[in-house]
């Protein structure tokens, strides 16, 4: 051997989500799989996308503007709805396809390695793709009904800033809760309760001044330590609110720029580190246990 | 007539030559998987006591070098660990005491076919896998077409995988894997694809893996088939090394029969192998001759010096061999 050996190095000890950049090839061919075997074999394929979120906006609509009267409570409440309806979606797909993706591909993971993050990840990006088309549909809406008379520089950066948080955040526990359903199945089912709460516990299908006058205030608090609840709540400053002609129906939540939001952004990139040591901590046992 | 000379002679192994070192692995099994949130809750609670799961030792210190262009056999019957130490090696697993180190490109030629998805045409699962057995697009574009030759599948390669009869599925899954290119092969019994002809296809291929110098770490039961690829075997029992020494020996111990017996059985079979090899060449060449051609033999890693293919009037190689 003329050239000095490299050093031995421990097989299958990864970097973590660091190891996923250096593999953006497979990444996405994985993501590419997944997208094409999502709607395989249907006539419909990807405009299912359009339609699954389209039902749900159209259900609530009538349920919640329609019979119970908030459609008067706010105005233009279409795009209010939708738009938290949208950021929900986003966050229930990778959160809830991430935390099922080792367990679903324990098959590859347990004869050949391979950065075992890809799989989470994945799921981030092909929920992208999903989430790409419904932001389309909502900023159309937001057009169609004044957004560019009220909107400034602020309200449009809180965009990409409330994808941000739910994005890292729906990673982070989609991470830690892909561990902990390799080794207790009972994780799938606390995934599939939190999805179910997540569209209530954050101002998706009213308005966050309820919470504030008929709850305690620490509830307050609490609600506005969820990352989705801010994240929703960007949204709703960054496509609704420029909408609105009669500012005195809605007002922002307090420190919401200045406080809530680096609050939630640290608190997702948290989650993140935290499932990301988790995950690594407890990768090496996938294999035995799936 | 010779045995097939794999060892290039005068090999020195120093610490530098190290391209596998496990050194005291020892893997625990869980034996009942079927925990629930429950138990390990009431486990905790009574502070920990007692195993939360019966569990057995699938490895038990086990200790080995494997140096460059070494080509081992790990042997002994089913449950001895064998596919676990391979998946240590991999990386699929990680000794819950001991180390293992590797140097290189380390890639498993482990149940071929794992990142196959039957909803994707056969040529995006070759790329698929090849992307998860390490290979990058540049490298795969390279050798495709030889994959798609050396499986056969010819015109189905864009038809989906689940279309596929197994013997397809099986053969293509292997081209990918056999065509991606580390340093140090993982092979876990997978020489046993489809028929007859592509066996022989598939076993040629190790042989000119070997030939070229590769270190090749195998798991099989065919042990005739060992001591023809492997200079070198390891014996497991129950997770324990018993036996490390020369490929022959390791068999002569797995059959329970004296050394000279079996190395005297596989010296003839060689040669016997051999000699109807040389046959069939001589009887090829004297045809093309009386028909007037000039006959340039199919290159076989057990006949010829792989430094050969440079010259196309010596051997010769056909796509998809």
């Amino acid at each position: 051997m003329s050239a000095p050996a490299p050093e031995l190095m421990t097989p299958g000890k990864g970097r973590g989500l660091l190891d996923v950049f250096h593999n953006r090839y497979l990444l996405r061919l994985i993501v590419d799989k997944e997208i094409q075997i999502r709607y395989r074999g249907t006539v419909l394929g990807l405009v299912w996308s359009y339609l699954k979120p389209g039902v749900q906006f159209a259900v609530f609509f009538i349920a919640l503007g329609v019979f119970l009267g908030l459609n008067r409570g706010l105005e233009n409440f279409a795009v209010y709805l939708f738009s938290g309806i949208v950021l929900i979606n986003f966050f229930s797909e990778i959160f809830g396809n991430a935390s099922r993706s080792i367990t679903d591909n324990g098959g590859l993971l347990k004869k050949i390695y391979l950065p075992r993050q890809l799989f989470p990840v994945a799921n981030l990006f092909v929920a992208m793709v999903h989430f790409v088309p419904q932001i389309i549909i909502l900023a159309i809406a937001a057009f169609a009904t004044g957004w560019f008379t009220g909107v400034d520089v602020k309200q449009v950066l809180a965009i990409p800033v409330a994808c941000l948080i739910i994005a890292v955040f729906a990673l982070g526990l989609g991470l830690i809760f892909a561990t902990f359903n390799v080794f207790f199945r009972d994780a799938e089912n606390f995934v599939d309760m939190i999805l179910m709460v997540a569209t209530w516990a954050s101002p998706v299908l009213y308005s966050w001044t309820m919470v504030r006058d008929q709850l305690w205030d620490w509830v307050y608090y609490v609600y506005f330590l969820n990352p989705i609840t801010v994240a929703v709540e960007l949204f709703h400053y960054g496509l609704w609110y420029p909408t609105v002609n009669d500012a005195e129906l809605w007002h922002m939540p307090p420190h919401l720029l200045t406080i809530w939001t680096p609050i939630a952004l640290v608190i997702a990139v948290l989650t993140m580190v935290a499932g990301d040591a988790l995950f690594r901590r407890h990768e090496g046992n996938f294999a035995q246990e799936l | 007539m010779t045995t097939i000379p794999f060892k290039k002679p005068g090999v020195v192994h120093s610490e530098e030559t190290v391209a596998i070192r496990a050194k005291d692995m020892t893997k625990w099994f869980v034996l009942r998987h079927t925990r629930s949130i429950k138990e390990a809750f009431v486990w905790l609670v009574k502070g920990r006591k007692g195993d939360l799961s019966d569990r057995f030792k699938a490895l038990d210190g086990v200790t080995f070098d494997i140096h460059d262009g070494e080509t081992v056999a790990l042997l002994g019957f089913n449950g001895s660990g064998k596919s676990t130490t391979l998946k240590m090696i991999s990386g699929v697993m990680h000794p819950d005491s001991g180390s293992v180190g590797t140097r290189r490109k380390v890639a498993g030629l482990i149940e071929v076919g794992a990142g196959f998805h039957p909803d994707l045409t056969g040529r995006d699962n070759v790329y698929l896998n090849g992307a998860i057995l390490g290979m990058d697009k540049a490298e795969i574009d390279a050798k495709f077409d030889d994959i798609v030759a050396f499986s056969e599948i010819g015109e189905f390669i864009d038809t989906e995988v689940k279309f596929y009869s197994s013997g397809m599925y099986l053969r293509l899954a292997f081209a990918v894997a056999i065509h991606t290119d580390p340093e140090v092969f993982l092979v876990d019994e997978i020489l046993s694809v489809g028929d007859e002809p592509f066996q022989k296809k598939c076993i040629a291929r190790i042989k000119d893996l070997v030939r070229r110098g590769k270190t090749l770490v195998v798991v099989s039961h065919d042990l005739d088939l060992i001591m023809d690829i492997c200079e070198r075997g390891i014996v497991l029992e129950h997770g324990r090394i018993t036996y490390d020494g020369s490929s022959v020996g390791a068999v002569a111990r797995l059959r329970d029969r004296p050394v000279e017996e079996v190395q005297r059985e596989q010296n003839e079979r060689v040669e016997r192998r051999l000699y109807w090899k040389h046959e069939e060449r001589q009887k090829a060449a004297e045809e093309a001759a009386a028909r007037g051609e000039t006959f340039v033999p199919e290159y076989d890693p057990e006949l010829d010096d792989p430094e050969d293919l440079d010259d196309p009037s010596k051997i010769k190689r056909t796509k998809g061999r």
